[in-house]
């Protein structure tokens, strides 16, 4: 017993080099495609401290969106620059219907909105576009497809699918750009005042209203980058929806407020999952993905109740 | 005017802190169970009693533990489901392994088993705080959705992987099982959740009840005022979790029959945490509105167009169905942010001062 | 707090009342066979529900249309959306049954769990075609559920006989490793007990990957799993958005395709298309035609589709899921017919129903009449056995189709009908006390 848990999944890992690469290739994919949805999550609650629980709901609506548009024959490129004004236009719609009203409402309620906001685009999605799962069209959007196998003498392969290499290069272009985007621009400045103070931000003549909508905009984006790569890896469905409780235990482990975290957070976790479910969950029957990665932060929570990069609690009576 | 306390005096603390201290509520009490004993169970018919009140009963004694919890502790949880899904496990356990106990008391019994899970998943709680806890009970939501389907002795090692309820008899009469009545089942279900209401509503307003409430408000200064919180948190997750687990198990053993893993999945927890939220977070009779408003709204949706005539697919229903709620979610939220227990304490307000506006 | 439970169950009690007097009129028009059909359109299942549903709609429909219903009764035809969720399965049960309802097909092996014991109590059959608990085949103890042509276990012989023809001989099954990967529900689970069963006897492994139900979409560890296991085959039992997938991942780790074999219902063309070209050679089992050649499809096509009745895509017509469907509602409708024949009643009950069903006898001449010549194997019911084993055929996916490349292929009765019985009896002591069998033979 001692055996299986401490020596031979690494004798495993040993003997087995080309499987041990592919698996932390996936768990680097999963990893940064976590990180992808937690973005979403981090950017809406660094603004207006609303736990977004929407998210998932919206990388489904823009997927759906997307595909919907080209198969009512739009080009592929019109439908993506279509779904992006559909993205702006219910960030926007989300600002004024749900978020202004619900200003200063304890944590708790505005997570509820986030729930009920959920239900909604689930109801008018599948109205709209129907329940079948679709196709994503990644070809059409000069995605590449296929896999490149690359051989290690007589250790086996490893096989890359570029469609993968294409979503961790997309991953980190929106990383930087929204890095660049947060700290270098007017725009960028005023986000960070409103996230730091909204009243001290309102002061100097900074638009809560108009720093939202961007928020849930560029929130928006994410999603839609989100959608492409999660619905070309399997299919656009509503099922995808759930993928959102994945990016929650990369929240809590990087931080609510990081999106440096929310990336390496992201990383933790995909490693920690694929590396122990296939080397320890056979153990123990399997499928211990489902909730490893929330164990994997919750003991990180133990010892760091902010998360890693979260902002310091501090409590005053 | 209707609602007039004025001139119901109170000569001692005792009659001050009673339950119902005033007569109109007293008599509404008894309205309501008149109403619930007698009239429903003489008027209902089958699809009345196992497709609204049952479940509605179900789902309002999972609000309430939830409302423990989250409304009386100030500690927000998402696992609401997965501790449903003990109690039911449990209890199906229970009632294999001993079949000639009592099966209600077996229900009661079970509450017992996920409420030491309750404890156990509410140890972080301790240290981590707010939307930071409510994600660690998701761990707690779906490690035990993966024990109920990887652990083959949890439900008799069927080849289904689901637990099916025997047939199982009280005083004579079947009230679990496919051959229960839906009149013997609602009346089980009934007293079961009468007797936690009122025992619980007992507990809220003793010692307990408010060291809870001090927790919520100030857990520094409940802290500092000489309330130990490690006891008080872990006391409120083992009741919130022991109310919820006797909810889950007459969810299987009185309405549904059989139950898979998936019964008690995490979207079981949202929909308790709406009820608890809209109701109105720290009110009993929240938990009740509540969970009549996100159960029975919908199945009134889906029956509704057939009734009157339209004719509107199945799917589009649903889709409806699924826009209407979130939109009502919203709206009741803005409106009103305290639940349906504050527009009720409006009502009261206006009742009692009618017909002058102040 | 103080006034607690007073609204509350004052406005249920209204809103109920109001429901409770409108919802279930137990008298449906005199005239007329109420068929509810328990379908799912929305959710995570609906991309394989959606065909299901609209094949058994149709054909029903197209019955109205054409004929005027059976025996020169209508049909009254109900789709109550469930959303695979069994919660939502019970209450449109509920709904429904009151209506007279002559026959429930749940589409989803958790709802069939949960009406099997109901079934008896109501009088109103279950029939869980090619799903449900597979116990239910033995009529001695569960007379109300049918899950004719075959149970999971049927299927899962037919697979092994498959391979082992493929291998040169069931004997040389042995030291081979064969993965099995599964729905992590009721559904996938059902067909375990007999691949474990044909692995001691014929010694090959058997190793299992589990899929949980919200993972579906994201199955890289199983895959990871296979890749480092190399089974020798893949059999899958997956549903809704697992099928594409899964075939996705599988190509992706360059598992050859045609060692990848699915159930009957992971063969359905969306499923193997998501693949792209190198899905070519996937094979799935199946039991009902493929294609719109058949006399009662162009029926379908030109009553009701064509007319506007139906939310069916035409191009989606004739595919396996949609034909499965059909092919559901033939049996419903020959169950009725002979329901029909053997009381004299037009207008039936449940239990009438049950008789009917279990009197069903599909041969050769009667698809032939009813324009579905060679559609499906000819099949039976008898009051033993309630699914039959009734041979199924593999079919291949050749980059843009489904090919049928097997004849029919007779599961293996012989190890199936034992553990069959062995489970019914198994289940009637677990749910002790089960009901026994008081309903007579019809046949």
């Amino acid at each position: 017993m001692l055996y299986d848990i401490f020596i031979d999944p690494f004798v495993q890992m040993y003997q087995m080099p080309d499987f041990f690469l592919q698996v932390l290739w996936e768990g680097f994919v999963a990893g940064i495609l976590y990180a992808l949805i937690a973005l979403g999550f981090v950017l809406i609650f660094k603004a207006s401290g609303v736990f977004n629980f929407a998210q998932g709901i919206m990388v489904v609506f823009a997927g759906l969106t997307l595909v919907g548009l080209y198969e009512n024959g739009v080009p592929a490129f019109v439908a993506l620059a279509l779904t992006i004004v559909v993205m702006g236009i219910l960030a926007y719609g989300i600002e004024r219907v749900v978020m202004r009203p619900l200003v200063n409402q304890p944590d708790i309620i505005l997570l509820m909105a986030t729930i009920g906001l959920t239900y909604f685009l689930i109801g008018f999605g599948e109205f709209i576009f129907g329940g079948e799962p679709k196709r994503m069209i990644a070809e059409e959007l000069w995605l590449p497809t296929g896999s490149t196998a690359i051989e290690m003498g007589e250790r086996g392969l490893i096989i890359l699918q570029h469609i993968d290499i294409a979503a961790a290069v997309i991953a980190i272009i929106m990383v930087t750009a929204l890095g660049i985007f947060f700290n270098k621009t007017r725009i960028g400045r005023a986000l960070r005042a409103v996230a730091d103070d909204h009243q001290a931000a309102l002061s100097v003549g900074i638009s809560l209203n108009q720093i939202w909508a961007i928020v849930w905009f560029a929130a928006g984006l994410v999603a839609l980058a989100t959608g492409i790569m999660w619905g070309a890896r399997s299919d656009v469905s509503f099922a995808l929806e759930i993928v959102a409780f994945k990016a929650l235990p990369v929240l809590i482990l990087g931080g609510f407020t990081s999106i440096p975290g929310a990336i390496i957070g992201g990383l933790i976790i995909g490693f920690g999952e694929k590396i122990g479910e296939l080397y320890w969950g056979g153990l123990v029957g399997g499928g211990i993905e489902s909730w490893l990665a929330y164990i994997i932060a919750l003991i990180f929570l133990l010892f760091r109740p902010q998360g890693l990069f979260g902002e310091k609690i501090i409590e005053r009576v | 005017m209707f609602y007039r306390e004025a001139g119901q005096f109170k000569t001692s603390y005792k009659a001050d802190q009673a339950l119902f201290p005033i007569l109109q509520d007293k008599v509404g009490m008894a309205v309501i169970l008149a109403v619930a004993f007698v009239l429903i169970p003489l008027t209902a018919n089958d699809f009345f009693l196992t497709s609204i009140m049952i479940p509605f009963l179900v789902f309002s004694l999972a609000a309430i533990g939830l409302n423990v919890l989250t409304g009386y502790c100030g500690q927000l949880s998402l696992g609401t489901g997965a501790f449903m899904g003990v109690g039911a496990y449990a209890a199906y356990k229970l009632t294999t392994i001993f079949p000639d106990v009592n099966v209600v008391f077996l229900v009661l019994a079970s509450g017992i088993f996920s409420a030491l899970v309750g404890a156990i998943f509410g140890l972080p709680s301790l240290r981590i705080k707010g939307l930071y806890l409510a994600v660690t009970t998701l761990a707690a939501q779906f490690f035990l959705e993966w024990c109920f389907i990887r652990i083959p002795w949890l439900y008799n090692y069927n080849a289904s992987g689901a637990i099916e309820v025997p047939t199982r008899e009280m005083f004579g009469v079947i009230v679990s099982g496919a051959e229960a009545t839906p009149i013997a089942r609602y009346f089980v279900v009934l007293s079961v959740v009468v007797f936690i209401a009122f025992l619980v509503a007992n507990v809220l307003r003793g010692r307990i009840g408010r060291s809870w409430m001090m927790i919520r408000d100030m857990d520094i200064a409940a802290e500092l005022m000489g309330i130990r919180p490690l006891q008080t948190k872990l006391m409120a997750f083992a009741v919130s979790s022991y109310i919820c687990g006797v909810a889950g198990a007459m969810m299987v053993f009185f309405w549904l029959n059989a139950a898979e893993p998936s019964s008690y999945s995490i979207n079981l927890s949202f929909q308790i945490l709406f009820m608890v939220i809209l109701g109105g977070l720290g009110s009993l009779g929240g938990a009740f509105m509540g969970a009549a408003f996100i159960w029975i709204l919908p199945v009134f949706l889906k029956f509704i167009p057939g009734t009157i005539g339209l004719e509107v697919g199945a799917e589009t229903v649903q889709h409806l169905t699924f826009m209407i709620v979130g939109a009502l979610i919203i709206f009741f939220l803005i409106v009103e942010p305290h639940g349906f227990a504050r527009l009720w304490q409006i009502a009261k307000q206006k009742l009692r001062v009618w017909p002058f506006p102040y | 707090m103080k006034h607690f439970k007073n609204f509350a169950l004052g406005s249920a009690v209204a809103l109920g009342v109001a429901l409770g007097g409108v919802v279930p009129q137990a008298a449906q028009a005199e005239d007329a066979n109420y068929v509810p059909l328990l379908t799912y359109r929305t959710g995570p299942y609906a991309g394989s529900g959606i065909h299901i549903a609209n094949g058994m709609a149709d054909y029903l429909a197209m019955l109205n249309e054409r004929d005027g219903g059976i025996g020169g009764v209508k049909l009254t035809i109900e789709e109550c959306e469930t959303g695979y969720d069994a919660q939502k399965g019970v209450e449109c049960y509920e709904a429904t049954k009151g209506k007279n309802a002559l026959v429930y097909n749940p589409y989803s092996t958790g709802i069939t769990l949960q009406l099997i014991p109901k079934a008896s109590v109501d009088k109103i059959p279950v029939l869980s075609m090619g799903y449900g608990l597979s116990a239910a085949a033995v009529g001695g103890t569960f007379p109300w559920v049918f899950n004719v042509p075959d149970t999971y276990w049927d299927g899962a012989s037919v697979v092994i006989k498959y391979i082992g023809e493929q291998e040169g001989g069931l004997e040389n099954l042995k030291g081979k490793k064969i993965g099995y990967i599964f729905l992590d529900a009721g559904y996938g689970r059902e067909p375990i007990p007999l691949l474990e069963q044909l692995a001691s006897k014929y010694g090959f492994e058997l190793l299992q990957y589990p899929v949980p139900g919200k993972e579906m979409q994201n199955q890289s560890s199983q895959w990871l799993n296979v890749r480092r296991d190399r089974p020798d085959y893949m059999v899958m039992w997956g549903w809704g958005a697992m099928n594409p997938t899964a075939i996705k991942e599988a190509v992706k780790i360059r598992y050859p395709m045609d060692k990848f074999i699915g159930v009957w219902w992971s063969a359905g063309e969306d499923d193997a298309a998501a693949g792209g070209a190198q899905a070519k050679g996937y094979k799935a089992l199946n039991f009902s035609g493929v294609g719109m050649d058949f006399q009662a499809l162009q029926d379908i096509k030109k009553y009701v589709v064509d007319a506007g009745k139906s939310p069916t895509d035409p191009e989606s017509m004739g595919g396996t899921l949609y034909n499965r469907g059909v092919l559901n509602s033939v049996i419903i409708a020959e169950g009725i017919r002979a329901a029909q024949e053997k009381t004299g009643k037009k207008v039936l009950t449940g239990e009438d129903m049950r008789m009917g069903l279990e009197s069903l006898n599909l041969d050769e001449a009667r698809l032939a009449e009813l324009g579905l010549g060679g559609f499906a194997h000819p099949m039976k019911v008898t009051c033993e056995d309630h699914a039959g084993s009734h041979p199924v055929f593999i079919q291949e996916w050749d980059g843009e189709k489904f090919v049928k490349v097997t004849d029919w292929i007779e599961p293996m009765k012989d190890v199936v009908r034992p553990l069959l019985e062995e489970a019914a009896k198994d289940y009637a002591e677990k749910n002790a006390p089960w009901p026994a069998r008081t309903e007579a033979c019809p046949n």
